[in-house]
C-alpha cells in the first residue's frame, strides 16, 4: 500500500485502468474458452447473456477510459450523449401525447444541454437545483399550454421523471469527475470508476445471492427475485470492495466501507425501480428482442448508475463539508 | 466524395440520431434485387426513415415518389430530391390531394413509375395516398395494384413504420428524438386473375400484421 501511495494520482488511476482491462481480458478469455464446449439450451442462453454483458462492460470501461484520458470537456460531452440516448429510450417507451411535444423539445434541447453546461463549468450549486427546481416548475407550464387536459398530470410526471433519472442522475457522474476535493485534484476519475465498480459489484452479488438464497420475494408482482437479504448481500459486497479500494480514494477505510454500501445499495434499488417501470410499460427488458423500436437496452445498463451517482456525489460533498 | 453523397450521409446520420432508424427484416432479407416497398404513411418523415433504415447499398437503387409541382418549386428542394434521394417525379395533374396514385382509370400518373421500374429501380410507395391520422392505415388506393399488374414478377415488400407520428406531429417543425423502427415483411405477389379489391385488402392486412408483430 505504501508503494502505491508514492505514485501520483494520475499514475494510480492509470494503474487501476490497467488492472481493470486485465481483469476484463481474463474474463473474456474465460468466456471464449467456454464457447469451445458443447452446451445445452440453458447453457447457451447463459453464455449469450454473459457475452452481451461482457460487451457492455467493455464498452463502458473503454468509455470511462476515454473520458478520463480526454479530460473535463470531452467526458462531459460523452456523458451528455449517453444521457441523450437514455432519455430518448425512456420517452419512446412512455406514452406521451401531441400536447407534450413542446415539453419534450424543451427536455431534449434546452434542459439537457444546460444541465451539462452547468456541470462542465463546475457550477455545482446551480447544477444541483436546476432540474429539481427550475425544470420541475417550468415543464408543467409548457405542457399546460399544450392545451390537452387528458391525463395531464400523468404525462407531465412521466416527462419530469425521465429528466430526473436520465439527465439529472446521469449528470452527476461527470460532476464527480470534475469535483475538486481538498488535497487531491484529478481524483475525480477515480471516484467515478469507484462508483461504477461498486454498483456493478452490488448488482452481480445481489443476482448471485438471490439465486442461492431463494428467499421469498418482497414484491412479487414487481420482481420475482428481489429480497431484502439478497439486497443486503449485494450492498455489503459493494461495501467490502469499496473498503478494499480505499487507498485510491480520499476516504478513510471505514468511510470507504460506508460509501460503498450506500452507493451499491442505491444502485440496486434503482434497478428494482426500473423493473417496476418495465412491468408497467409491459416490456420485459428495455432492449429485449421483442422490442420493435430497437431500443438498445442502454437505459437498462445506465439506470443503476443514474440512481447511485447523485446519492454518492452528495455523500462525498457532505463528507468533505462542502 | 461528392456533395450529394456527403449530404446524404449527413442526413442519414441525423435521422439515426433523432429516431434510431432501426430496420427489422422479417421474412425477406435485404437483397439488392428490384422490389416495390409499400408502407403506412403518417408523417413527412416516413420516407427519410425508410431510407435511413435501408442498408447503404440498397439506398442508391431505391427511389421515392415526389410530387413534381411541390418538390421542384425551389432549387434546394429540387436538388435534395434529385441528387440525394433520386426521386421519381409525378405530376399531380387533375388528382387532388397528395398522391397521384388516385383513380383506377388511366396510367398517365403512373408513367414515371413504370419507367423507373423498367429501368430496374426499386420503389417506395405509400398506398394510402395521404398522411393518416389514426393508428390503422386507411384503405389502399389502386396504384399499387396497377404497378403489380404491370410488373408481376417484382416482389412487393410490406413495411410498417412505427412511432413516427410522435416524432413530428402535424403542425410541428422540430422533431423530438424518439426511437422509430421500420419492419419489412415477407414479399407479396399478385396472384393471376386476382381481384383488385381483394389484392389491396390483402396488402393492407400484411402491413397491419407487421404492426402488431411484437
Amino acid at each position: 500500500m505504501g508503494a502505491l501511495r508514492v505514485l501520483s494520482v494520475t499514475q494510480q488511476v492509470g494503474l487501476l485502468f490497467v488492472v481493470l482491462f486485465g481483469l476484463l481480458a481474463a474474463v473474456s478469455l474465460f468466456a471464449f474458452t467456454r464457447t469451445l464446449r458443447d452446451l445445452d439450451e440453458a447453457g447457451r442462453d447463459a453464455q449469450e447473456r454473459l457475452r452481451r454483458d461482457l460487451r457492455a462492460v467493455w464498452i463502458g470501461a473503454l468509455l470511462f477510459w476515454v473520458a478520463w484520458a480526454a479530460g473535463g470537456v470531452l467526458s462531459t460531452l460523452l456523458f451528455g450523449a449517453v444521457s441523450f440516448l437514455a432519455l430518448r429510450e425512456f420517452v419512446t417507451l412512455t406514452h406521451t401525447r401531441r400536447a407534450d411535444h413542446r415539453s419534450l423539445l424543451l427536455a431534449f434541447f434546452v434542459v439537457l444541454p444546460l444541465q451539462y453546461v452547468l456541470v462542465g463549468s463546475r457550477a455545482f450549486d446551480l447544477f444541483t437545483v436546476f432540474v429539481p427546481v427550475y425544470t420541475f416548475l417550468t415543464i408543467p407550464v409548457v405542457s399546460a399550454f399544450g392545451n390537452d387536459p387528458q391525463r395531464f398530470l400523468e404525462r407531465t410526471a412521466k416527462i419530469q421523471w425521465g429528466i430526473m433519472v436520465c439527465v439529472y442522475g446521469m449528470s452527476h457522474a461527470p460532476a464527480l469527475l470534475l469535483l475538486d476535493l481538498p488535497g487531491d485534484t484529478g481524483r475525480g476519475a477515480f471516484l467515478v470508476l469507484y462508483l461504477v465498480l461498486v454498483v456493478v459489484v452490488a448488482q452481480i452479488a445481489q443476482a448471485l445471492a438471490s439465486r442461492r438464497l431463494r428467499r421469498r420475494p418482497v414484491a412479487r408482482a414487481i420482481s420475482r427475485s428481489f429480497s431484502w437479504r439478497a439486497w443486503f448481500v449485494g450492498a455489503a459486497s459493494a461495501a467490502v470492495v469499496g473498503a478494499a479500494l480505499y487507498w485510491s480514494t480520499p476516504f478513510k477505510p471505514v468511510a470507504a466501507l460506508l460509501m460503498g454500501f450506500v452507493a451499491g445499495g442505491s444502485g440496486t434499488l434503482g434497478e428494482f425501480v426500473m423493473t417496476a417501470l418495465k412491468r408497467d410499460a409491459g416490456v420485459r427488458s428495455w432492449g429485449s428482442k421483442a422490442s420493435l423500436t430497437g431500443a438498445v437496452g442502454l437505459l437498462d445498463r445506465v439506470a443503476p448508475l443514474c440512481f447511485a451517482a447523485p446519492v454518492f456525489f452528495h455523500a462525498v460533498r457532505w463528507y468533505f463539508g462542502r | 466524395m461528392k456533395l450529394a453523397q456527403g449530404a446524404g450521409l449527413l442526413l442519414a446520420g441525423l435521422a439515426r440520431l433523432i429516431t434510431g432508424a432501426q430496420g427489422h427484416w422479417h421474412g425477406a432479407p435485404p437483397k439488392a434485387e428490384q422490389r416495390i416497398y409499400f408502407a403506412n404513411h403518417q408523417s413527412h418523415f416516413d420516407w427519410v426513415l425508410i431510407w435511413a433504415a435501408l442498408p447503404s447499398d440498397l439506398r442508391s437503387v431505391t427511389r421515392p415518389i415526389a410530387a413534381r409541382d411541390y418538390w421542384t418549386a425551389t432549387p434546394l428542394k429540387h436538388w435534395i430530391t434529385r441528387e440525394i434521394f433520386n426521386a421519381v417525379y409525378v405530376s399531380r395533374g387533375r388528382a387532388t390531394g397528395e398522391s397521384a396514385l388516385v383513380g383506377d382509370d388511366d396510367d398517365n400518373p403512373l408513367e414515371p413509375l413504370l419507367r423507373a421500374l423498367r429501368h430496374g429501380d426499386s420503389l417506395v410507395i405509400f398506398p394510402e395516398g395521404t398522411r393518416g391520422q389514426r393508428g390503422e392505415p386507411a384503405p389502399f388506393k389502386s396504384g399499387l395494384y396497377h404497378l403489380a399488374e404491370a410488373f408481376p414478377e417484382v416482389p412487393l415488400i410490406p413495411a410498417w413504420i412505427d412511432n413516427v407520428q410522435r416524432v413530428m406531429p402535424k403542425g410541428e417543425v422540430v422533431p423530438v428524438p424518439i426511437l422509430c423502427s421500420v419492419t419489412f415483411g415477407a414479399p407479396l405477389l399478385l396472384q393471376p386473375a386476382e381481384d383488385k379489391r381483394v389484392f389491396l385488402e390483402r396488402a393492407r392486412a400484411a402491413v397491419v400484421a407487421l404492426g402488431s408483430l411484437r
